[in-house]
C-alpha cells in the first residue's frame, strides 16, 4: 500500500517533463538535424560527373590504378572513383549496381556474371602470370617443378607452409584451380592441417603474412614485382599454362545506370583498350623493377 | 621497433610540410566525425530527455537494448547501410553510395546507441531536489531542461567524446559505405588500413599519429566546453 502510495506520489510529480513544449522541443531538433542531414547530403555531391570502378585488389596495389585515373580524368572529364576490393565483392558491388564498372581476373567467373545479364561483356586488356614465391631455402624442393606438381608435394609431405588468399578472390580462384589440376579436392587441402593457412586478406597482406610465416603462397606477379624489397620471398615456380592471369573490364548491369554512366563505363573500356594506354601498361613498372608487370593484352587473349 | 620512432618524425614532418594529400584525408576525417557527431548529439539530447523523463513499461528493457548496442561491430553497421543504400535496397535511389554523406549517415547510427545511453546515464546524475527547485521557482520545462543539461554537462560532453572517439576511430564502416575512394571517401583510418597493407608501416604510424592528434584537439575544445 504505501509503496503503491508513493508511485502514486511520484507520478503526479513527474508528468512535468510530457509537456506539449518539450514535444515541440523534440520535433525542433528533429527538424534542425534532418535540414543538417539535407545540407551534408547537397555539399557531399558534387555538380561533378563521377564513374565508379570497383577493381581487384592486384591492379590497384600495383599502383597500375592509380597512375592511370588522371588520364581518364582528364580526357573525358570525369571524376573516377576507384573502389580497391576482392573480385568476390567487386563482382557483389557490379550484380547490385552500386559501381558502372568492374576490373578483375577470373575468366569463369566473369564469363559467368556476363551470362547472368549483370555484364555488358568481358573485355580483356592486360595480363601477366602467377608465381609461387616461397623462402629461399625452400624447404618442400618444389623448386623449378609444375605447379600442379609443386601443391601436390606440398600436400604429401607438409614441409613448409603455404599461405592462402581465402578470400574468393581471382588469385584464389586460380589457386583452387591448381589443386583441381593436381587431382585434389579443395575441402580435403584446406582441412589437411597447420600447414595450409587461410590468410582471408588482399594479396598485399598476404604475401607479408607468408613473409612472415616462411611460407610458399601464390602471387601474381605484378604484387609480388610492386612488394620488391619489404619481402625476402624468392620466385619458386614460375612455369606452367595454369599460371596465366588475364585482367578484364565489364561494363556492369546497364538497366541499372544511366545513360551518362553507361557511356561513360564504355569510354572507359575504350581507353584501357586503345593503343596509347595499352603501351604505358607494358611500360608501366620496367624502369622500377627491371620487368614488365602487365603486357598488353586487348583484343588477345593468350591461352597458355 | 624503429619503424615506430621513423613513424614518429614522419608524422612530425607531414604535418609541417602541410602535406596537401595527407591534409586533405585528415580534413575529411574530422569533417565526417564530426558532422556525424554533432547530429547523433541532437538527435541523443532531446530523445534522452524523453527517455529518462518519462516513466512507461520496459523502460529498463530499452535501456539494457541500448547498453547492448554498444558492442555493435563497425562491420555490421556498415553492412546494414550498405544493403539499405546499395542501388539494389530500398533507398538505393538515393544514389549515395560510396559517398562522404554516406559515411556521415552510417557514424551516426554507429554512434547513436553510445550516446543515447551515456546520455540517459548523465541525466540520472542530476539531483532530484535541484529539479524540484527548479519547478517550484516557477520555471518552464524548457528552462528546467536547460538547468538540467547545465548541470549534467560534464558526463554529457564525456559522452559526446566518447562518441566522437568512436566515430573517427572507426575503420569496417568507413572502407564499406566509403570505399576508401582517393580524393574523396578516404579518411585517416582507412588511409592507414590502406598503407599498411602496402607494407607502408612507417607512414601508417604517422597517419595515425595524426589521427591521435586530432583527437587531442577537439578533446581539448570539448573539455572547454565542460569548463564553462
Amino acid at each position: 500500500m504505501a509503496r503503491a502510495a508513493t508511485v502514486r506520489h511520484l507520478l503526479k510529480e513527474v508528468p512535468f517533463f510530457v509537456t506539449k513544449e518539450m514535444k515541440k522541443i523534440l520535433l525542433t531538433f528533429l527538424a534542425v538535424t534532418m535540414l543538417l542531414t539535407l545540407a551534408v547530403g547537397i555539399v557531399g555531391c558534387s555538380p561533378q560527373p563521377r564513374l565508379r570502378v570497383a577493381t581487384t585488389t592486384s591492379l590497384y596495389d600495383t599502383g597500375l590504378w592509380s597512375y592511370l585515373e588522371p588520364m581518364f580524368e582528364e580526357q573525358y572529364g570525369v571524376e573516377l572513383d576507384i573502389i580497391c576490393a576482392g573480385t568476390g565483392i567487386a563482382l557483389e558491388y557490379g550484380r547490385r549496381g552500386d559501381v558502372d564498372v568492374i576490373t578483375i581476373h577470373s575468366r569463369s567467373r566473369e564469363e559467368q556474371f556476363v551470362a547472368e545479364g549483370y555484364g555488358v561483356e568481358r573485355v580483356p586488356f592486360a595480363y601477366n602470370y602467377f608465381l609461387i614465391v616461397g623462402p629461399a631455402d625452400d624447404p618442400a624442393g618444389i623448386q623449378g617443378m609444375t605447379p600442379e606438381d609443386a601443391f601436390q608435394t606440398l600436400m604429401e609431405t607438409q614441409s613448409g607452409k603455404l599461405v592462402s588468399r581465402g578470400d574468393d578472390s581471382g588469385t584464389h580462384g586460380k589457386e583452387r584451380a591448381i589443386w583441381a589440376a593436381a587431382g585434389y579436392d579443395y575441402e580435403t587441402v584446406t582441412a589437411s592441417g597447420n600447414w595450409y593457412i587461410e590468410a582471408g586478406r588482399g594479396m598485399g597482406p598476404t604475401l607479408l603474412m607468408a613473409n612472415e610465416e616462411q611460407a610458399y603462397t601464390l602471387t601474381d606477379m605484378g604484387t609480388f614485382l610492386s612488394y620488391t624489397g619489404k619481402l625476402e620471398l624468392v620466385p619458386i615456380v614460375e612455369e606452367g599454362d595454369i599460371l596465366l592471369n588475364v585482367y578484364s573490364v565489364i561494363a556492369t548491369n546497364p538497366q541499372m545506370h544511366t545513360e551518362a554512366n553507361f557511356e561513360m563505363a564504355s569510354n572507359l573500356i575504350n581507353f584501357l583498350t586503345s593503343e596509347e594506354i595499352q603501351k604505358i601498361i607494358g611500360a608501366y613498372g620496367v624502369e622500377q623493377y627491371g620487368m614488365q608487370l602487365f603486357t598488353p593484352g586487348a583484343g588477345v587473349e593468350p591461352t597458355g | 621497433m624503429t619503424e615506430i620512432w621513423s613513424g614518429f618524425v614522419r608524422a612530425i614532418e607531414l604535418i609541417i610540410s602541410l602535406d596537401p594529400e595527407v591534409m586533405e584525408i585528415a580534413g575529411k576525417s574530422l569533417m565526417i566525425s564530426v558532422t556525424s557527431t554533432l547530429l547523433a548529439s541532437l538527435i541523443c539530447l532531446p530523445l534522452a530527455s524523453l527517455i529518462h523523463f518519462n516513466r512507461f513499461v520496459g523502460k529498463r528493457l530499452l535501456i539494457n537494448f541500448i547498453q547492448t548496442l554498444y558492442s555493435l561491430p563497425t562491420v555490421v553497421v556498415g553492412l546494414f547501410v550498405f544493403v539499405f543504400f546499395s542501388r539494389a535496397g530500398p533507398l538505393g535511389g538515393l544514389d549515395i553510395m560510396f559517398t562522404p554523406t554516406l559515411m556521415v549517415i552510417g557514424q551516426v547510427f554507429l554512434i547513436l546507441p553510445i550516446l543515447l545511453g551515456l546520455i540517459i546515464s548523465a541525466l540520472g546524475g542530476v539531483d532530484r531536489p535541484l529539479i524540484d527547485t527548479a519547478f517550484s521557482l516557477g520555471a518552464s520545462s524548457f528552462q528546467a531542461a536547460v538547468i538540467i543539461l547545465r548541470e549534467a554537462r560534464y558526463a554529457v560532453v564525456a559522452a559526446i567524446i566518447m562518441g566522437f572517439s568512436r566515430a573517427i576511430s572507426e575503420v569496417g564502416l568507413a572502407i564499406m559505405v566509403g570505399g576508401n575512394i582517393k580524393g574523396f571517401t578516404r579518411v585517416l583510418t582507412t588511409a592507414i588500413s590502406l598503407e599498411t597493407s602496402k607494407g607502408e608501416l612507417e607512414l601508417s604510424i604517422a597517419l595515425g599519429i595524426i589521427l591521435l592528434a586530432i583527437a587531442l584537439i577537439v578533446n581539448l575544445a570539448l573539455n572547454r566546453l565542460q569548463q564553462r
